[in-house]
């Protein structure tokens, strides 16, 4: 029997079909054969060898990945190694602390990170924005994608930097779980879905 | 950083943020109150308005921008994006709504138009745009334009969801109609539409429409907002549905969790269980001829 490997892309709202066709193509580049999955219910991600969760709308998210119960299995699979990727409000699920923004609507943060975020931190839509960055991770420039994005304002010591834009980081990385408060899945630059299938493979 | 390297308003950027909304329920709202219950109902995005759609029907008359007051005060009220509408081809209440700090402007067909014979050249805005469509080349020619999300027209105001279905499955046929068409069959398609070349042959590759695709137009219960996403729908726009609804909460939390669990029969019977009577509405062969508003746009 062929074992065959989970990728786990949470769908319940958001840019979901982008970031599976990138972690596809990645797969595709590669020549390795593994399974990406779209997530809308419980019982699939204990199955997963790595979970992204997409960009989308935040308080959207927090609420229903609480309700379908999906929230307790991603902080499982977390807490047991498996690399999870979380961008733009991915970002923000995945965080311990958030603004007063966050308090209002009570989300349920999975407190995966030890980071503290700001919601809207570059603002509403007139100012999302597209920017080369330095990613630490990476040896040229990115092209990062900022939709209403957020950002990390504080983090604990076991939380590695990766990079930074105005006072804020952008890009952070925590043992097995990276967090970007852009959306690489929205370019056709692969190489943050290499890096983070690097984790998945060398796990 | 050098923020001058930071490029605002791009393609790339506008239907960016049509994309975060994918799977998600964008609620029509006309107090801070009522946006708070959509947002606490998991609302991805909603649209402040100065009345519902079955409201500005009943009302007649001249139907414009909201109030910019009322505009803000919602966007002071929740976390989550906040949309308003402009008359077709009224670039100055876009223009408004974008100083605002709106995050998409609809250019819409519920409001009464304001120029006979051109739609706003979105092209020229940093916000983005969503536009009403009922086909092929009417969504093609709002991208176009530079609309970064498409929906269909539907019936706005009437809880009934025939016209939206109507429309979503003309959009969708007429995009499978593409495949297997050669580029000079395809330019023929372009010219019987009254659409861009490129934007059909993209079309045709793609097989879906180049951005973002909600249904919206009558769209009242559970079952509704399912089957929209059954027909293929991105996500989908509730206007009268949730707020004329008996019990307004309960209807928009059963909506949003009805689009997560579209394609599953036994959740959506659990979901649609108690959540009150929908909007009365009328059924939109009742809406007399000259009256339907998803005739307005050219």
């Amino acid at each position: 029997m062929v074992f065959f490997m989970k990728i786990g892309v949470i769908a319940i709202q958001g840019a979901v079909s982008e970031h599976v066709d990138a972690l596809r193509r990645a797969l595709a580049e590669r020549g390795v054969d593994a399974e990406v999955v779209a997530i809308k219910h419980r019982g699939i991600v204990p199955a997963c060898s790595g979970i992204v969760i997409p960009g989308g709308e935040s308080t959207t998210l927090c609420r229903l990945l609480a309700r379908e119960g999906i929230a307790e299995e991603i902080k499982a699979a977390a807490a047991k190694g498996v690399p999870t990727l979380g961008t733009c409000a991915g970002l923000i699920v995945l965080a311990k602390e958030g603004d007063e923004q966050v308090e209002k609507t009570s989300q349920e943060l999975l407190e995966i990170m030890d980071t503290k975020v700001n919601r809207n931190a570059f603002g509403r839509q007139r100012d999302s924005f597209e920017a080369e960055l330095k990613v630490e991770i990476l040896d040229s420039p990115f092209t990062g994608v900022f939709i209403r994005a957020p950002g990390i304002v504080s983090c604990g010591p076991g939380v590695r930097v990766l990079s930074m834009l105005d006072e804020l980081i952008i890009a952070a990385e925590q043992g097995n779980v990276l967090a970007l408060a852009f959306h690489p899945e929205l370019t056709d630059d692969l190489r943050i879905h290499h890096y983070f299938l690097d984790k998945i493979f060398n796990c | 950083m050098d923020f001058e390297k930071l490029r605002h308003g791009t393609e790339l950027i506008k239907r960016g943020f049509a994309s975060m909304q994918k799977g998600g329920v964008i609620m029509d709202v006309t107090t801070p109150e009522q946006a708070r219950i959509a947002e606490e109902a998991g609302a991805v995005a909603v649209m402040a308005l100065q009345a519902v759609p079955a409201d500005i029907r009943k009302a007649g008359g001249v139907a414009r921008m909201a109030d910019p007051e009322i505009v803000q005060k919602i966007i002071d009220t929740v976390t989550i994006p906040v949309m308003a509408k402009a008359r077709i081809g009224h670039f100055v209440e876009a223009e408004i709504l974008e100083a605002l700090g709106v995050d998409m402007v609809d250019e819409s067909e519920v409001l009464t138009p304001a120029d006979p014979h051109f739609h706003i050249d979105k092209t020229q805005f940093t916000v983005p745009f969503v536009c009403g469509a009922r086909n092929l080349g009417e969504a093609l020619r709002r991208i176009n334009e530079g609309a970064a999300m498409i929906r269909t027209k539907g019936e706005a105001g009437t809880g009934d969801v025939s016209q939206a279905v109507k429309h979503m499955k003309q959009i969708m046929g007429e995009i499978r109609a593409l495949s297997g068409k050669t580029r000079e069959e395809l330019i023929m398609v372009a010219r019987e539409i009254e659409a861009p070349i490129e934007l059909v042959v993209e079309t045709a590759k793609m097989q879906r429409l180049p951005v973002v695709n909600f249904a919206a137009g009558g769209i009242a219960t559970p079952a509704d907002a399912a089957l929209m996403m059954r027909l293929g729908a991105d996500g989908v726009f509730v206007g009268s549905g949730i707020f004329k609804a008996e019990n307004p909460e309960k209807m928009a939390k059963a909506i949003v969790e009805a689009v997560n669990n579209y394609d599953n029969p036994a959740k959506l019977a659990e979901i649609s269980k108690g959540v009150g009577a929908g909007m009365k509405g009328i059924s939109a062969d009742m809406i007399p001829v000259g009256e339907a508003l998803q005739e307005r746009g050219w």
